[in-house]
């Protein structure tokens, strides 16, 4: 699914990105616990999550996730913000709850990764 | 893997500082890539010596991180001043954890650590002494 | 809807056994999360809950928000105290092998197609 896909279906708000909006994003990942997101992602995904801390942006650094999306519209504080801007990684916020959120993104075929 | 020598060093971590949790595996992962290590080795490494970093801050007080980046392998050792494993096996289990509950609530603290490690390490060895400390050796081939 | 529909078209397996909490309670609707305060904050009454958290603490939560279920995705065994509790604060307990964002995805579905909300 193209990122602005995503952007659109999430009425996301784009708080960083340097990535072209037509960059393919193969899975999804949607969890609140870091080690699960190490366990269970795989590169080139997007990791919906409520946790809306500087620890979602350096555990997706480390597995290589290049789209976070903080649900239920939280925002981010400043050092998350410029964390994400640092590791080049695409920062959304989406209104929905974290259970809407993956029920549009499934419904238009985006899937989640295989352990 | 293309290098030709060995590239060694370590990291002091301190015990529940999270402001700075992840920053050696990052600073770790930043050295790979600059000595041309491909991307799906730096990502195991990542994960596993992040996991390694994150169970030194959440359980003990302080520990090390070494790593050797050699032409056939790439080596962490993680050893810490915790307070130590009773049951390897059981800690080893996916899902069991020790975590207090202020620590579930940073995202952590679920009980995937070692199995993550475990997961992305070729080799995988665990000791750990009650009132010790523990040390986990990760070797990952390329 | 039934949480028992809802188990049956999602091939939920109930880890809490049948004469204990049962299946034939009505769902409101559901959350996905991991984060206890979160759960705590938001959810709603009746709410079935996705989530990877197998901690007993659980249950307090699901207690407190009279959520009417926890579904425990990908294939995690939950700690036996934690099952133990459930039966006895009356909150089935169901196991999928399926991941978060696909069970949440399908479940989705089907709460909107009977005019559902999470």
């Amino acid at each position: 699914m193209r990122l602005k896909e995503i952007i659109r279906l999430l009425d996301a708000v784009v708080i960083t990105n340097s990535r072209d909006s037509e960059a393919e994003i193969e899975w999804a990942c949607a969890t609140d616990l870091m080690s699960d997101v190490l366990y269970y992602s795989r590169g080139n995904s997007v990791l919906i999550t409520g946790l809306a801390k500087q620890q979602a942006i350096r555990t997706s650094d480390i597995a290589d996730i290049k789209v976070v999306v903080f649900t239920r519209g939280k925002e981010p504080d400043r050092q998350t913000i410029e964390l994400s801007q640092k590791k080049k990684i695409t920062l959304l916020i989406t209104p929905y709850s974290m259970f809407t959120a993956c029920g549009k993104l499934y419904e238009e075929g985006l899937r989640c990764c295989p352990e | 893997m293309k290098i030709d020598k060995t590239y060694e060093g370590s990291f002091h971590i301190v015990g529940g500082d999270f402001s700075r949790a992840g920053e050696a595996s990052t600073e770790l992962k930043t050295i790979m890539l600059s000595v041309g290590i491909e991307d799906e080795v730096v990502r195991r490494v990542a994960i596993a010596t992040f996991e390694a970093e994150m169970n030194i801050i959440i359980y003990t007080p302080a520990g090390i991180l070494r790593y050797s980046i050699s032409p056939g392998e790439i080596r962490i050792i993680a050893e810490d001043m915790g307070p130590g494993i009773e049951d390897i096996e059981l800690a080893m289990q996916k899902g069991y954890s020790t975590a207090p509950d202020w620590v579930r609530e940073m995202g952590w603290g679920a009980g995937m650590g070692l199995p993550n490690m475990k997961k992305n390490a070729d080799i995988f060895r665990i000791d750990s002494v009650v009132g010790e400390g523990t040390t986990v050796e990760m070797i990952i081939k390329p | 809807m039934k949480l028992k529909e809802i188990a049956e078209i999602l091939s939920l397996k109930p880890l809490t056994p049948a004469e204990g909490p049962d299946l034939e309670r009505e769902v409101s609707g559901a959350y996905v999360g991991d984060l206890l305060s979160d759960v705590m904050a938001n959810s709603e009454d009746g709410n079935i809950w996705i989530t990877l958290q197998t901690h007993v603490n659980i249950v307090a939560v699901a207690t407190l928000k009279n959520l009417s279920a926890i579904v425990i995705v990908n294939g995690r065994m939950p700690e036996s105290d934690t099952l133990d509790r459930a039966v006895s604060e009356d909150i089935p307990i169901l196991l999928t092998g399926k991941s978060a964002f696909e069970t949440a995805g399908k479940l989705y579905r089907i709460l909107n197609a009977r005019n559902l909300q999470g």
